[in-house]
């Protein structure tokens, strides 16, 4: 149909990881850290104690000074779906569109109308008024992950939209089905409580630095209370959901499942196995994908199906097909893809030259095939693979971590109520780090996310090479560089600035 | 009520509610033409904080208005949002950047070890009230002058213009006369609007010079704005504009905007009213001190920019024409995302009068006092 300039599109897709990855640097915090100066304030609205005020504003400025980056990177992304994806963004913008301004109407709005209250109210609005605006900016930033995150769980799943052959793009027929769909709200409930998580990280690791030099104590114990609580639950949730995230990739992406399980021939009471990876491995030949592998029977049948004698498929079941159990494979695909593809130009002609007969047989004929239109678009079937490294190892480093955060702020919490934190000089550095583990554990979710959808923009439906903008590469070569320079320069003031704060601490002097 | 509205209504209705939003924007830039006055009107380093900070209280305004916008155009208009946005890629580009810098300043200018010092963040505010400003007026000139695109089958984006071999990707909308006094006039026109808002919203007891020198600049900026936007205007009335017949063909009509001035009666009765109210404003605080320019010459705005919307959009005109091919332009018509879509989204637009309306509350009650001298001292200032 058109040349494709494949190192547009990997620019293209650099660009977009690079973006979105310095964006989800700063987000989680701001989805938790909100929350968090909400329970601080309200304490202090309750108590009227001028140390929790102390303690509020403390969290505010290291919010702010996070907020402002967040938003500084978000404008970037929204535009990139037009300037690198225009494509993407003609076929799909009734659908995707729609989050996205709903997005700006009522959550943006809302969190940058009621962060000026935030920070410069104190003295201009009752407590009353304060306190509601510090919530809403926590509902309001949580709001705009709702709505983003529709939009993304929609291109994992495509739902509530048919293909008009007139416009050739997809419509939408049903909001709802695109708001509640399965796979946007466990991404939903997966992501937001995974800043809260974050949060609570970041949250500890500052106090821990308090305790281990030995400054502001009092602030760093309180604080270290409300973060183990609230961490302690949003850890043991996002596990849950976490869990739940598995069965929706399971259920509507078997080949990102696959990928991130390692798993290349399906089997019935599928165990979980997990290692080295071997790099040699190719989909369809014999030899073992593990180098160094563990096993635990039946566990991955139950994770994916939710029973144990389901079968999973593995790559090569979904690349190559299984009679057995029914799952074609891609060449068969491409193949009818390829028809339809050819159908639709037919159609397109046969509308050109005003013959409606010849229109209706070429349409008549693409629509047995629509469904596998973007399969036409992939040269073999093995690039319906993504590269099985990246999410494998992203997904076993945020399980790894996912599992561990929980036992970590139980711990805490055990110690601080029973008020010998300080003592525990084995504790406080783990602390300290804990944070960066968090960061860790994010990026990862969103490169298992990402890279498992690989090649697709729209799951099965729009190959990412078809998504992109008319554009020759240096120009996407040029802004990638433009903003790894500038989000790398601001990334670095905004940790000065942090680190001079924290070194400062709370107003007041130091809280013993 | 909304299910019964018929496909052409709903195309209407979201131009108009695109062209609401983009002329709030204008309005709001106000606080871009405030950022540019800083090192001109600001002295002393209280003065430079009274400014950064009663700016700094709205910043957020015109970002998020501007966010909407491509929101409410990627929803309702998804054709223009993937040419404009892929064709023109550079003008956009260069736009963004200068609001990522703009969106980290006023946070960051103030705070101790801020890696870059003050002076660069200023300086990042400044680019963004006048490069950013200009080229989004030399975007919006191309609704008139056209651009180099054209669209195939599939309605993929080739964009052609080339200088010395390169392809300037939309770039070239500033080498128009008429885009590049759009963007001169909005430039100045942000500059009218910074000094009227910083004259509303800050208290001068302990700095007189601060006040009278707003009080000049709006009116010099004023007085710098009025030719280009007098070219402007005129253009439009004499110039060629691209005509969509009843079958979508595009052709070349010559005084195209006169016509369709003369067309939309209401569109020239809110033009007349817009230019009047501006002056209003500015006058009014030149010559009889007054402190509520602000909401003069913004409504004033907010009128002339929904004319300068509207005006190549209705009247069965192309409002992103081509000037390569003229049949890849595009209308409000065959732009628009699907009737489905359009009527989801006016339901959700039911909900904009709420935001308005907080929005609104929220600034009445955060600025029903003036920012002082002490307060600036206070720690919750920029
Ligand atoms: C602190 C961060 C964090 C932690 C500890 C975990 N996750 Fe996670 N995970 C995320 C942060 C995250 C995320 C960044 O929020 C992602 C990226 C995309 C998304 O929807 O959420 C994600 C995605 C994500 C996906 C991919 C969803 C998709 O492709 O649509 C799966 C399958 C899991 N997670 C599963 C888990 C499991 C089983 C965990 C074990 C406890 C876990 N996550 C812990
Ligand atoms: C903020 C969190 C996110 C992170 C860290 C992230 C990360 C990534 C990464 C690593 C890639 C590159 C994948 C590859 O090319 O191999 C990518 C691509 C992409 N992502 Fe995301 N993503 C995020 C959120 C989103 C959301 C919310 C959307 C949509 C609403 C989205 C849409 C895309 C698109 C369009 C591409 C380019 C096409 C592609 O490679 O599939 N991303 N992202
Ligand atoms: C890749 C797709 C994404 C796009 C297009 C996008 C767009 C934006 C934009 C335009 C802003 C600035 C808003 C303003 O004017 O205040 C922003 C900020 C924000 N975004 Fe994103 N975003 C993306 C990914 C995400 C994801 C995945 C989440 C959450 C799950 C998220 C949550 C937020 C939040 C909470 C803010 C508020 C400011 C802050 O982060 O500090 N965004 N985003």
């Amino acid at each position: 149909m058109v040349d494709i300039d494949l190192s547009m599109v990997n620019w293209a897709r650099a660009q977009f990881a690079l973006t979105a990855m310095y964006h989800w640097i700063f987000v989680p915090l701001t989805l938790g850290l909100s929350f968090l100066c909400a329970f601080f304030e309200s304490i202090y609205v309750r108590t009227g104690d001028k140390q929790w005020r102390a303690i509020t504003k403390f969290w505010m400025t290291l919010f702010g000074i996070n907020f402002a980056i967040g938003v500084a990177t978000g404008i970037i992304l929204e535009f990139e779906f037009g300037t690198n994806w225009s494509n993407y963004s003609w076929i799909v913008g009734d659908i995707f569109g729609a989050p996205l301004a709903i997005e700006g109407i009522f959550a943006f709005f809302l969190e940058a109308t009621f962060f000026a209250v935030m920070f410069f109210g104190w003295h201009r609005v009752s407590k009353g008024f304060h306190l509601f605006s510090t919530w809403m900016v926590a509902i309001g930033s949580n709001l705009s992950a709702v709505w983003i995150l529709v939009a993304n769980g929609w291109m994992q799943n495509p739902v509530g939209m048919i293909f008009n052959p007139e416009t050739a793009r997809f419509e939408m027929n049903s909001f709802s089905e695109v708001v509640f769909n399965p796979v946007a709200v466990s991404k939903f409930v997966h992501t937001s409580s995974s800043g809260f998580l974050f949060a609570s990280l970041f949250v500890l690791t500052i106090s821990c630095w308090y305790l281990i030099k030995g400054r502001h104590i009092q602030m760093a114990k309180k604080s270290i209370v409300v973060a183990s609580v609230f961490g302690l639950l949003s850890s043991s949730f996002v596990a849950f959901t976490g869990d739940e995230s598995a069965y929706e990739v399971a259920q509507k992406q078997p080949m990102k499942l696959a990928a991130i399980e390692g798993l290349y021939k399906g089997q019935t009471k599928a165990p979980i196995e997990a290692g080295i990876l071997n790099h040699d491995k190719k989909p369809g030949d014999d030899q073992d994908p593990f180098i160094v592998k563990v096993k635990i029977p039946f566990l991955l049948s139950l994770l994916a199906n939710r029973s144990l004698n389901s079968f999973v498929p593995g790559i090569d079941d979904l690349v190559y097909g299984n009679k057995e159990q029914n799952i074609e494979g891609v060449a068969s695909k491409i193949n009818k893809g390829k028809a339809a593809i050819n159908d639709l130009a037919l159609f397109k002609q046969a509308r050109k030259e005003k013959n409606s007969q010849k229109a209706d047989l070429a349409l008549a004929d693409f629509r047995k095939n629509q469904e596998y239109m973007g399969y036409g678009y992939l040269n073999t079937p093995e690039e319906a693979v993504p590269p099985v490294a990246i999410p494998y190892y992203a997904f076993h480093i945020m399980v790894t971590l996912g599992s561990f955060f929980p036992v970590l702020f139980a711990v805490f919490l055990f110690y601080a109520v029973k008020g010998s934190l300080t003592q525990q000089k084995w504790l406080l550095p783990i602390g300290l780090i804990s944070g960066l583990l968090g960061l860790i554990a994010q990026q990862s979710g969103w490169v298992v996310a990402e890279v498992g959808r690989q090649p697709w923009a729209i799951n099965g439906l729009l190959p990412v090479k078809m998504a992109t903008t008319n554009l020759s590469a240096v120009n996407v070569q040029i802004t990638f560089f433009m903003f790894l320079g500038l989000f790398t320069i601001l990334l670095a003031a905004e940790i000065t600035i942090m680190l001079k704060q924290i070194s400062i601490g709370p107003e007041g002097g130091s809280l013993k | 009520m909304i299910s019964n509205l018929d496909y052409i209504t709903l195309q209407q209705l979201w131009w108009i509610i695109c062209s609401i939003v983009g002329s709030l924007f204008l309005f709001l830039t106000f606080v871009q033409g405030g950022q540019t006055l800083l090192w001109q009107v600001a002295k002393t380093d209280l003065e430079k904080s009274l400014v950064v900070t009663s700016l700094g209280r709205k910043w957020e305004m015109p970002f998020t208005t501007l966010v909407l916008f491509g929101g409410a155009l990627f929803a309702a208009f998804p054709k223009f949002y993937a040419t404009s946005f892929g064709g023109a890629y550079w003008v956009w580009i260069l736009i963004l950047f200068s609001f990522i810098i703009q969106a980290v300043s006023y946070e960051y200018r103030k705070k101790p070890n801020n890696l870059l010092g003050s002076r660069v963040y200023e300086l990042f505010l400044f680019i963004n009230g006048s490069i950013g400003v200009l080229l989004i007026g030399a975007a919006v000139g191309t609704f008139y002058t056209g651009s180099n695109f054209t669209l195939d089958l599939y309605n993929r984006v080739t964009w052609d213009y080339t200088l010395m071999g390169i392809n300037l990707r939309g770039l070239e909308a500033a080498f128009s006369l008429f885009n590049l006094s759009l963007g001169i006039f909005l430039v100045f026109n942000a500059r009218v609007l910074g000094a009227l808002y910083l004259l509303n919203s800050i208290d001068f007891s302990s700095t007189r010079d601060l006040e009278s020198r707003l009080r000049k600049s709006a009116w010099t900026s004023f007085i710098i704005a009025l030719p280009f936007l007098l070219y402007v205007l005129i253009s439009i009335l004499f110039m060629k504009g691209f005509n969509a017949d009843s079958e979508g063909i595009i052709s070349l009509v010559s005084t195209k905007y006169l016509s369709n001035l003369l067309a939309m009666p209401y569109l020239f009765i809110l033009l007349v009213a817009g230019i009047v109210l501006v002056l209003y404003g500015v006058l009014t605080s030149y010559f009889k001190k007054s402190k509520k320019g602000i909401w003069f010459s913004g409504l004033g705005t907010i009128c002339v920019g929904l004319v300068v919307l509207c005006l190549p959009a209705f009247n069965n005109t192309a409002f992103y024409p081509s000037k390569l091919d003229l049949q890849s332009s595009l209308t409000i018509f065959n732009a628009s995302s699907s009737k489905f879509t359009l009527t989801v989204m006016t339901y959700v637009a039911l909900g904009i009068p709420i935001v308005l309306a907080y929005v609104i509350y929220v600034w009445k009650l955060m600025d029903s006092k003036k920012l002082t001298a002490a307060e600036i001292t206070d720690e919750e200032s920029y």
